[in-house]
């Protein structure tokens, strides 16, 4: 074997630190907490609902995602328009503006001193302090994730591949749902998983539009807060294991089979 | 049967200009040129893949111009085969039966006879992934014959395959053609490809057709020099005609038609110039002098450049011919030309 130069050594040991400075915090907060203490927090319905609740807020927004950001992915995967960049930059808006700035933004379209605040107030939707707000705030930042993904599965798809399908005699939907739908499935899974696991990591937005109902990350910090770092590591804990278990469901469904390519 | 009428077509920078073209049912015809030429572009306004300008495009009588592609009766082969990856060959090949309000027992019984005219019964269970380019070819070519279209469209349908699976689709090709009502538009960079296939055809450059008709039309009698050089003459002069005589520089030749205009172009095939080593004992008029320049081995012939005072003629000669006269660089040397063999425009 031929001596390594210090160079690799320097690329190995930032490897070495990287993975220790993950791994680290995780595994201490993991190890932490007690069994007792873990299985009585589970028993603990406010965090039972604050879990569900992150959980469904987060499959929620994913949801609408899949609804409005599906089409509208297609359409950026197979059409060039000039502005194209900027309705790209538009979209991705949401993952660089600060969190708290997105709960705020949102607020200020939401609140009765809003035209738009107003309609929907009339129409009995409560964005402060609810569901639909929190579902709102999810959305609001899962679904760059969930678009670009799509949108690079579509882009993988060969448009002759559609082609072929319509001078076959297939519409255009009837070309979507036969050949496009089946071949992207997968890259909308892997975009559910993105905007899932960027909506359940949602705080800083959160916490402005809606502090109640609680969600997890919510009620992480709220128990931090009142009762010091103790007594919040059990409920985080529960939420990563729940979420990793849910993650690599999904990731499973969307792995290829064999002799499929 | 398809006629294009004055078609343009606009793709950001490119330009498809006043194709006017029509092919009679059931012909086997061929668009010819270099590869960014808008070959494709217009296989696929035909098919209606793509949007047209201006112009009309009628096929078996129908103005289909405005048509969306599902509706024109069209089918499409791609060079890269486009199967669908996740359907078994079986039903790649049925996919548009159902759009086509076939008779099931119809449709079963045109599968089979398909499946056995291209070969491929023992491979309808697999998945398009584990084929090889000729068995794809062939799923491609039954899945665009299966529903019985007007037109089928072949996007260079043998340049991607092997030597080996080229042969054995070109001959497919030509069987299918006269088993088939269908009438075949193939494009192809390949002028031999061409030869060997087309009825009819016609040479695009530049987004523009610059010669269409019989294939003995174009292969003989190019119109321009851009088709000239497509169907291999790769000696073109411009020259001054009087009577029945080429004026190129300072040789003459002799020919046996002259073009309407006084100024026009001689144009002759490398393997119609004969290379001696002494002043050939024939009748042949047009006899120059001259020195090898160059000599270009190409595999089975050689290619031999003569500089004969101001004109350089591009030569073909067999390997053994090549040995026999011991033809080398800076030797002097003999061109004979027949009058029949210059072409003028």
């Amino acid at each position: 074997m031929t001596r390594k130069e210090p160079f690799f050594w320097i690329t190995v040991s930032c490897g070495v630190v990287i993975m220790a400075f993950i791994l680290l915090p995780l595994l201490q907060m993991i190890t932490a907490p007690s069994l007792s203490m873990m299985n009585s927090t589970i028993q603990d319905k406010d965090v039972i609902s604050s879990i569900w609740l992150s959980i469904y807020t987060a499959l929620s927004a994913a949801g609408i995602s899949f609804l409005f950001g599906t089409p509208l992915a297609y359409f950026l995967a197979r059409t060039d328009f000039r502005g194209k960049r900027l309705v790209e930059s538009i979209i991705d808006l949401p993952i660089v503006i600060p969190h708290p700035v997105v709960g705020i933004a949102i607020l200020s379209v939401a609140g009765k001193n809003h035209w738009f605040g107003q309609i929907i107030y009339e129409l009995g939707i409560r964005v402060m302090g609810s569901v639909t707000g929190i579902i709102t705030v999810l959305t609001f930042v899962g679904m760059p994730f969930y678009i670009d993904a799509v949108k690079d599965g579509f882009e993988s798809i060969s448009p002759r591949l559609e082609n072929v399908s319509r001078s076959l005699g297939a519409s255009m939907s009837a070309t979507f749902f036969r050949i496009t739908f089946p071949l992207a499935w997968r890259s909308m899974l892997v975009g559910i998983i993105m905007c899932c696991a960027r909506a359940v990591s949602e705080f800083g937005a959160v916490v402005i539009v809606a502090y109640h109902p609680m969600i997890a990350p919510v009620m992480i910090y709220e128990r931090f807060e009142a009762y010091g770092l103790k007594y919040s590591q059990p409920v985080a804990v529960w939420l990563v294991c729940l979420c990793l278990l849910l993650f690599v469901v999904l990731r499973l469904i969307a792995l290829p089979r064999k002799g499929e390519k | 049967m398809i006629r294009t009428e004055g078609l343009n077509i606009h793709l950001g920078d490119f330009h498809l200009r006043d194709i006017t073209l029509s092919i009679a049912e059931n012909q086997f015809f061929v668009l010819m040129g270099p590869t960014g030429a808008g070959k494709t572009v217009l296989l696929e306004a035909l098919a209606g893949l793509v949007p047209t300008r201006s112009g009309r495009i009628l096929i078996n009588g129908r103005d289909v111009t405005r048509f969306p592609p599902e509706k024109r009766g069209v089918s499409i082969v791609y060079q890269d085969y486009a199967l669908f990856p996740h359907l078994s060959v079986g039903k790649n090949i049925f996919y548009g039966v159902h759009y086509h309000r076939i008779d099931k027992d119809i449709a079963r019984r045109r599968f089979s006879e398909l499946v056995e005219q291209l070969n491929i019964g023992h491979i309808v269970k697999r998945r398009p992934g584990t084929l090889s380019g000729g068995e794809l070819q062939r799923v491609a070519l039954a899945r665009a014959l299966m529903v019985n279209p007007d037109v089928i469209l072949l996007d260079e349908p043998l340049s991607a395959l092997d030597p080996v699976f080229r042969e054995e689709i070109r001959i497919m090709l030509k069987t299918l053609h006269s088993t088939s009502r269908t009438t075949f538009f193939m494009v192809t960079h390949d002028f031999a490809e061409a030869l060997s296939l087309a009825d009819r055809a016609a040479i695009m450059n530049q987004g523009e057709i610059e010669q269409a008709g019989s294939m003995q039309d174009i292969f003989s009698r190019p119109e321009s020099t851009f088709v000239a050089d497509f169907v291999g003459m790769k000696n073109i002069f411009s020259a001054r005609f009087r009577d029945r005589e080429a004026q190129v520089g300072k040789h003459q030749f002799e020919t046996t038609l002259r073009p309407s205009d006084e100024n026009g172009y001689i144009a002759i095939r490398p393997e119609d110039i004969v290379l001696s080593t002494t002043r050939l004992d024939s009748s042949i008029r047009n006899v120059f002098h001259g020195t090898v320049r160059r000599i270009i081995d190409q595999g089975f012939s050689y290619e031999v450049h003569v500089r004969a005072d101001d004109m350089t003629f591009k030569s073909m000669i067999t390997k053994s011919s090549l040995f026999q006269l011991g033809i080398r660089e800076g030797a002097d040397i003999f061109l004979s030309i027949k009058a029949s063999a210059i072409h003028v425009f």
